[in-house]
């Protein structure tokens, strides 16, 4: 039996459009290591990178890791649980970086060390005003934004 | 029965788009009236964020229509391929520049909110990216719909580019859940994420979406009915061209004659 006209042009769009979702998975899938954002401190310690390759590490600042050297210097430990990386940064830090939350930090790993040159926090999907988190807080619900860093 | 092909001729569609105009632009004007009043004025700063949260009322509202538009301009597409109906192919059209200032809109708004959040203005996250590119298949649409002078031929060509760049719609929907390792958030609104969202800011952005749908239902339904006057012009105006060249063909041939 032959197609209707109408038909075809639906085989024709559906085979087109399956292609095309083909060929944007496989680049996708093919380019996922330069295409994802950052590397968790696990992974930065695997890849061992070179002093003269950029990265991004994302991850949680380690409670009490935090400290501030000389003029605009500060150092602190990126974990993801699994591992920590300690990073040295010189500027300014965003309004969200804070202790226990996520960040994700651009530069080199130095013997060991991540020298960062821009420090960017990453906010997570939770929106509540400010009563109700110090409420929550009291009760002992509350404990920290804790998928602030990714896996 | 009636049914939704009922709107595929031109003529049904004006007379029902004339009287959902006035009721779509009517409601659209209420609840942005009241999104924004209760979203800028009577909601309380984030726990975090401060009074910054209060971007996310106008930068969730057009990013949600901006992929949205891109969806409602794949199926008129779809629909225009298979089915011929030229009212479908001319929503589309009227769509594109709608989208497009959506996408600048999210594009605009997450700028000021990522550099007192992030510290950056902009980064090359899978998210943003994709955004980009979403905007320029806007851009490249409208392009294309100018360049071409034959309308059908420009409706064929411009629905094939819209259902390549559908592709890249879907990945940008899903690069947060595909790449969960990018700067942006994840998604703030779905049907299990009420959780995410505090009542003082959930129902003053539910507000503003509403209104953005119907701001965008209202002007849609206009430029449609733009497009579809405009085409008739056209048609009209040929036919005069068509009639006033038979008539001269008739006379030289009457000249010849003579």
């Amino acid at each position: 039996m032959a197609m209707t006209r109408k038909k075809r042009r639906i085989a024709l769009i559906a085979a087109g459009m399956a292609a095309l979702a083909a060929a944007a998975t496989l680049v996708g899938v093919g380019m996922r290591d330069s295409i994802v954002f950052f590397f968790s401190p696990a992974e930065m310690i695997a890849r061992a990178p070179g002093p003269d390759q950029r990265l991004r590490v994302g991850g949680l600042v380690e409670v009490g890791s935090v400290e501030r050297g000389q003029g605009e210097t500060v150092s602190f430990v990126v974990t993801d649980g699994a591992a920590s990386l300690p990073v040295r940064f010189k500027g300014v830090l965003p309004d969200l970086f804070s202790e226990g939350q996520g960040v994700v930090a651009e530069g080199r790993l130095v013997n060991g060390v991540f020298v960062a040159d821009e420090v960017l926090a990453k906010h997570d999907e939770t929106y509540m005003p400010r009563e109700v988190a110090d409420a929550l807080k009291k009760q002992g619900v509350y404990r920290g934004a804790e998928e602030g860093g990714g896996s | 029965m009636r049914s939704i092909w009922e709107l595929a001729n031109p003529a049904r569609f004006m007379r029902l788009s004339a009287a959902a105009l006035p009721w779509c632009a009517g409601g659209a004007a209420l609840a942005l009236l009241v999104g924004t009043v209760w979203g800028f004025f009577l909601t309380p700063d984030d726990y975090r964020q401060g009074s910054t949260v209060k971007i996310l009322f106008v930068h969730v509202p057009s990013a949600l229509m901006a992929i949205n538009i891109y969806a409602m301009m794949a199926v008129a597409s779809v629909i225009w391929l298979v089915r011929r109906h030229h009212v479908s192919a001319l929503a589309a059209k009227a769509a594109a520049p709608i989208g497009a200032a959506m996408t600048a809109i999210a594009l605009a708004t997450g700028a000021m909110w990522g550099q007192p959040m992030w510290g950056a203005p902009w980064v090359w996250d899978p998210r943003l990216t994709s955004f980009l590119i979403l905007f320029l298949f806007y851009v490249g649409y409208i392009a294309l719909w100018a360049a071409i002078e034959d309308p059908d031929a420009a409706a064929d060509l411009t629905s094939v580019l819209c259902l390549v760049g559908t592709v890249f719609a879907v990945v940008s929907r899903y690069a947060v859940l595909f790449w969960n390792q990018g700067l942006h958030q994840g998604a703030s609104l779905s049907l299990d994420a009420k959780e995410n969202v505090d009542d003082a800011f959930y129902w003053p952005l539910l507000a503003m979406i509403a209104g953005f749908a119907l701001f965008f239902l209202a002007l849609l339904l206009l430029r449609t009915r733009t497009e579809i006057r405009r085409r008739r012009i056209r048609a009209l105006r040929m036919a005069r061209a068509r009639a006033e060249e038979a008539r001269e063909g008739a006379l030289e041939g009457a000249a010849d004659v003579a």
